[in-house]
């Protein structure tokens, strides 16, 4: 009996972390394996056979412009949104660092859009930007003074700005409220020796200011980071990768591969590159960011 | 006095900035919600008016009459019951890695790093597994893959709630008799009670707002309100009065919920990098 308690005891640990692990690994690990083996075989939505036909699907990849277009399509994304979320943000949080009348319910109303679900998001700009409903054209043809009739989810040229804004939209807050927090735990005594000392803003801005937000600043834009490379709601609400597959992103044309045109074995392969590629990213940030305490 | 007349200027200035860009921030809110309340004709009238003539609950009414918005209800006993399983597997697990250190730094990594690999790459397999078992399109499916998906998050955060509580506490206690178990009822439940409360309404949000996940595992049994939305974007027009209503009611609630949870908001999207 004392002997059972002591191993009971000894082995509490594990069975605390066990049950968490096991769900981990079912769908973590077990899904990979799979993936893996169904990524060397034919199958597609005529071809049934679980014949093995070697790495004629990873040779397939290289030749897909398609598929190296979504990635660009998603690099394209990440570079655009990502830098004017940072700037927008901190920008933002500078302003709201001081007391000012009515703080909180303007950060309150601001933090919003953070929590709302992409896809609803995505469904908010394609009524923002309908040609005919929507008052964004309306806005414009007030400036203009012609009525304007814009197609911004269908026009190859105004795509990207349409879902870049709806992002921007929805991701600058999360930028703001982390530099908020951030800025607000810069040591002032140092802000102060520094104005004494008669450092203008700038200088005191990348002597101080940067290095003592950049823990925060670098988990900001490695959370967001890795969201806008598996961007797909905005996307898919507003164009569906249109037109034709001009914002197709990486996620959006597994979906469809795997889906809608059933290529189960050739999206087996797509997904296994895509989880090769982001590991690489995540192991290598993880390395520079630290996220543990 | 023209100090402070300088001061009153520039605090002015920054009022009227922060007012303006937070304006621009909660219009699309604005009209989104303001749609729901027009009528169809409304709607379509052009120019686009930037306020309903009068408020019109038809299309809600129209919701509930068809049965749609029983995919709100879907919604809730997926996210709801997947954030439940979820909260209690991954605390008792955070208990464990934060006290005893199991598997040192090295399990914690690899615990967060299963939550950066892109939802599109799991949920492949995951329906080629599923469609084995039987599991499209059934709450039990999707109540798995959104526990398993939320898992890291809940590990995460709750390792770094408990680690901020004293470890004095849990050790008197068991010097005056409770078990490991009590413990964790009676000391460490209770005293991390808050960040119990935020991680979970986090982790019901990251699982009620899910699109690709429940686009890709339910049918028309478990349809969730997300996939429900994108139902009423047709190949000509779009039911925008449908898209904006069921927006609504995905979304509210949501609101109503962060409004509580103003002071772990910080905390809890930044992974617990940030404390606020």
């Amino acid at each position: 009996m004392a002997a059972r308690a002591a191993f009971a005891e000894r082995n509490f640990k594990y069975l605390l972390v066990g049950p968490a692990i096991f769900v981990l690994l079912l769908i973590g690990i077990f899904p990979l394996l799979y993936l893996l083996m169904v990524s060397f075989q034919g199958i597609t939505m005529t071809e049934t056979s679980t014949d093995f036909v070697g790495g004629r699907n990873y040779a397939q990849l290289f030749e897909d412009a398609r598929m190296w277009e979504a990635l660009l399509h998603t690099v394209i994304f990440t570079a655009i949104a990502l830098p004017i979320e940072l700037l927008l943000g901190l920008a933002m949080a500078q302003l709201f660092l001081d007391r000012i009348p009515g703080r909180q319910i303007f950060i309150a109303l601001l933090v919003l859009p953070v929590v709302v679900s992409p896809i609803v998001s995505g469904a908010t700009w394609a009524l923002l930007f309908d040609h005919r409903f929507g008052p964004i054209n309306q806005v414009i043809g007030w400036i203009t003074g012609n009525s304007s009739a814009i197609l911004w989810t269908i026009n190859p040229n105004l795509v990207y700005p349409a879902i870049i804004a709806a992002e921007v939209w929805q991701w600058t807050p999360f930028m703001f409220l982390l530099l908020l927090a951030a800025l607000a735990n810069v040591d002032k005594s140092q802000l102060e020796a520094a104005a004494i000392d008669g450092a203008g803003w700038w200088r005191t801005f990348f002597k101080i200011v940067l290095p003592a937000i950049w823990p925060v600043m670098a988990i900001a834009i490695l959370i967001r980071g890795l969201d806008l490379f598996r961007l797909f709601d905005i996307v898919w609400a507003l164009t569906k990768g249109g037109p034709g597959t001009k914002t197709e992103t990486i996620s959006i044309f597994t979906y469809v591969k795997g889906f809608q045109q059933f290529e189960t074995s050739y999206t087996a392969a797509v997904a296994f590159l895509v989880i090769i590629l982001l590991s690489i990213v995540v192991m290598l940030a993880l390395k520079r960011v630290e996220l543990a305490r | 006095m023209t100090v402070q007349l300088r001061t009153r200027i520039r605090t002015f200035v920054r009022v009227a900035g922060a007012g303006i860009i937070t304006l621009v921030f909660v219009f699309p809110i604005y009209w989104l919600f303001m749609i729901s309340f027009k009528t169809p004709e409304e709607i379509y009238s052009f120019p686009p008016k930037w306020y309903p003539g009068s408020l019109s609950f038809d299309t809600y009414a129209v919701l509930f009459r068809d049965g749609d918005a029983v995919t709100v209800w879907n919604s809730l006993v997926v996210a709801g019951t997947s954030t439940i399983i979820a909260m209690f597997l991954g605390t008792i697990c955070a208990y464990s890695l934060a006290r005893f250190r199991t598997g040192g730094e090295h399990l914690a990594n690899w615990i967060i790093s299963q939550r950066m690999i892109p939802p599109i790459a799991v949920v492949f397999p995951i329906f080629l597994l599923f469609v084995w078992l039987h599991l499209v399109d059934t709450y039990l499916g999707i109540i798995v893959l959104y526990t398993a998906f939320n898992l890291p998050y809940v590990i995460w955060m709750m390792r770094g709630y408990i680690l901020d509580i004293p470890k004095a506490l849990e050790e008197s206690a068991l010097v005056d008799g409770c078990t490991r178990w009590q413990v964790i009822w009676k000391v460490v439940f209770p005293m991390c009670r808050a960040g119990l409360f935020a991680t979970a309404i986090f982790t019901f949000v990251f699982a009620w707002n899910d699109f690709l996940f429940a686009l890709v595992l339910t049918r028309t049994e478990a349809t969730t309100y997300t996939v429900q939305i994108t139902h009423y974007f047709g190949g000509q027009s779009n039911f925008w009065a449908k898209i904006s209503a069921m927006s609504v009611l995905g979304t509210l609630p949501i609101f109503i919920a962060v409004a509580f949870m103003q002071r772990y908001l910080v905390r809890g999207i930044s992974l617990g990098a940030v404390k606020g």
